[in-house]
């Protein structure tokens, strides 16, 4: 195992309002150097709020943020000023899920690029559009030279978003957060980026927190799988553990709701129930009012967190029972 | 698959033709526009060049040719009640009316502009602090607004520009709070944080450049407003001084003269109308011209 990249430790984040969103709750991960994580989860288990955590970009004066953030030994959460700005795209960058959003629409893409060159590399602007011109190449974007000057409405989906991947990785971060970066396009076009973000992630050793709902993405392009649930991570493990021999009645209710060797006319097999309101901190398992082993045992308190194997975990009482049948 | 093969790697065949090129373009093709912008063109090339475009002394008058009509000869749009030519004083008159015409929209265009994205950037306090000041504003119909500013600060070409530019500030900073509200949500501005960028960064590259022209266009339809309130300024002797030329105080000059000779009472006011009707006309092109966006 390599130096720890990232560490979160017992991170809660709470928005608070007319209503007090309890959005991520003790959330505890950690990621090596090199290392490619995938955060599974539905919407709104608090995936986003993760990443945005990390790069601070959360609305400072409604969030309440505890616990740790150290990326390389650094206290993040103690950034502030130029070290915050040095830090931000510097060490860590983000691909965002929508990329006709993330890209500002009156600048050409080539300026955009070398615009966050020139700041942290304190670089020339010609110098800086040479960045840009070779980043572009290696998210092999045809005829890069004449992209440079295009606007961002001017190109595909699946071009912004290579186009993204190159303004996150002008800079050479160590670490990169991928937001869902190919729910936004279409089926051909999601894998190109896959292999992509697959191949310049070995190319630049950098590592990655790639979130996801779609488990076939998360297998695609992952070493480690930590799976989400109503701001908890409630099943971490390799990608491998996590398919082979998922151990969180959630996991296996995921995993069990795929397409695949579906006869027609069956009914598919969905979690029932819908995710719990965050409005309140959780003092027993969140899933337990949609899970079918839960038990009044679960309903009395936090779940213990389980770890069957060295960097393997599992937040519930029932996950050494069992239930394999399927 | 192919993923590693550019489909072509030539260079651009021609140079970019860049966004304001394709603006301009769009606003060739469009003929009111077109003919707008000759009318507005022309109207303030004569009313730079007026000294050395050989007309008549716009401030002699003469006891004996008062009133002369249309069509004299030597006096091609008559004379005035006090005998001075009017072709002169039409076009003398547009310096100035045009000039309190359209610097005081200059004016809040740059004044509106920051307050409004400072406003809707920062938000929280600062936004309702400015936000409810403008709203006061909002409150007095703007000419009476520049009547009550101007009536206060008396007459005057400096204090007509005073008054006119605050009763343009509260509408601009308006539509810049709101459209930069809007923006600030976005996802490129969190994007731009993301890759490290500060504030100052945000607000001068990626807020000020998408808002800009929703903003400017709004403008651009403000300065025939404000060219008809500058001339009912001086239309009620609150603006420009009587000796000289400008429209709205040519039109209450004339006024008495209206049972001798309508259509000569009627000159300033058909330049008034022109004027600002070609500017709407205008503005209403180029925001045509610019919202294309894909």
């Amino acid at each position: 195992m390599t130096d720890k990249l990232l560490e979160i430790d017992h991170l809660t984040v709470r928005f608070k309002g007319a209503r007090t969103i309890h959005a991520i709750n003790d959330l505890s991960l950690s990621l090596g150097e090199g290392e490619t994580l995938a955060l599974l989860g539905e919407s709104g288990s608090g995936k986003s709020v993760t990443l945005k955590a990390l790069l601070r970009l959360l609305p400072p004066k409604r969030t309440e943020i505890e616990g740790d953030i150290r990326v390389g030994g650094t206290d993040i959460l103690r950034l502030s000023g130029r070290s915050l700005q040095r830090y931000r795209g510097g060490d860590v960058s983000m691909v965002f899920q929508e990329p006709a959003l993330a890209l500002d629409p009156v600048y050409t893409v080539g300026a955009q690029i070398a615009e966050t060159v020139m700041r942290h590399k304190g670089v020339s602007r010609s110098e800086a559009m040479e960045v840009a011109l070779d980043m572009l190449k290696r998210v092999k974007i045809p005829s890069p030279e004449r992209r440079l000057q295009n606007y961002p409405h001017e190109l595909s989906g699946g071009m912004r978003q290579r186009v993204m991947i190159a303004l996150a990785l002008a800079c050479r971060p160590r670490l990169l957060l991928a937001d869902e970066p190919t729910t936004a396009l279409d089926a051909t076009v999601q894998i190109q980026i896959l292999l992509l973000l697959r191949e310049l992630q070995k190319e630049f050793g950098m590592g990655v927190i790639f979130v996801t709902h779609d488990i076939g993405v998360a297998v695609e392009i992952s070493e480690r799988i930590a799976v989400m649930y109503a701001g908890q991570i409630v099943e971490e493990g390799t990608t491998r553990e996590i398919i082979k021999d998922p151990r969180h009645p959630y996991t296996r209710g995921l995993l069990a709701a795929n397409l695949h060797d579906v006869a027609r006319g069956e009914r598919l097999a969905a979690i029932p129930g819908a995710p719990p309101a965050l409005e309140t901190r959780p003092a027993s398992c969140s899933f337990a009012p949609r899970c079918a082993l839960a038990g009044p045992d679960c309903r009395a308190g936090l779940p213990p967190v389980v770890t069957p194997a060295p960097r393997r975990r599992v937040a519930c009482l029932r996950a050494d029972e069992a239930v394999p049948a399927e | 698959m192919t993923l590693t093969e550019p489909l072509t790697s030539a260079p651009a065949p021609e140079a970019r033709k860049g966004y304001w090129a394709g603006v301009a373009g769009r606003l060739a093709r469009d003929p009111v526009s077109m003919l707008c912008l000759a009318v507005v063109a022309a109207l303030i090339l004569a009313a730079i060049f007026a000294p050395w475009l050989g007309l008549a002394d716009p401030y002699k008058g003469s006891m004996i040719a008062r009133l002369k009509p249309i069509g004299t000869p030597g006096h091609i749009l008559g004379t005035d009640e006090q005998g001075r030519d009017m072709l002169a004083r039409l076009i003398h008159g547009g310096r100035l009316t045009l000039f309190i015409g359209l610097m005081p929209v200059v004016f809040a265009f740059f004044i509106g502009s920051i307050l409004g994205v400072v406003a809707g950037y920062v938000g929280g306090r600062l936004n309702t602090l400015i936000m409810r000041v403008v709203d006061v504003f909002f409150a007095f119909p703007s000419v009476l607004l520049a009547i009550a500013i101007s009536g206060a600060l008396g007459a005057g070409i400096v204090n007509s520009l005073v008054s006119l530019t605050i009763v343009f500030v509260p509408p601009i900073t308006r539509v810049a709070e709101a459209v930069t509200s809007g923006v600030r949500s976005l996802d490129y501005i969190d994007a731009a944080r993301a890759t490290g960028a500060s504030a100052l960064t945000v607000i001068r590259v990626h807020v000020i450049g998408n808002v800009l022209s929703p903003i400017f266009v709004y403008a651009t339809s403000l300065t025939s407003v404000c060219m008809i309130l500058a001339a009912g300024l001086s239309f009620l002797g609150i603006g420009v001084r009587p000796p000289e030329p400008e429209w709205g105080l040519m039109l209450n000059t004339l006024r008495s003269a209206i049972y001798v000779d309508p259509w000569l009472s009627a000159l300033p006011g058909v330049m008034i109308f022109v004027t600002s009707l070609c500017l709407n006309l205008l503005s209403d092109g180029v925001r045509s011209a610019m919202n294309v966006r894909d």
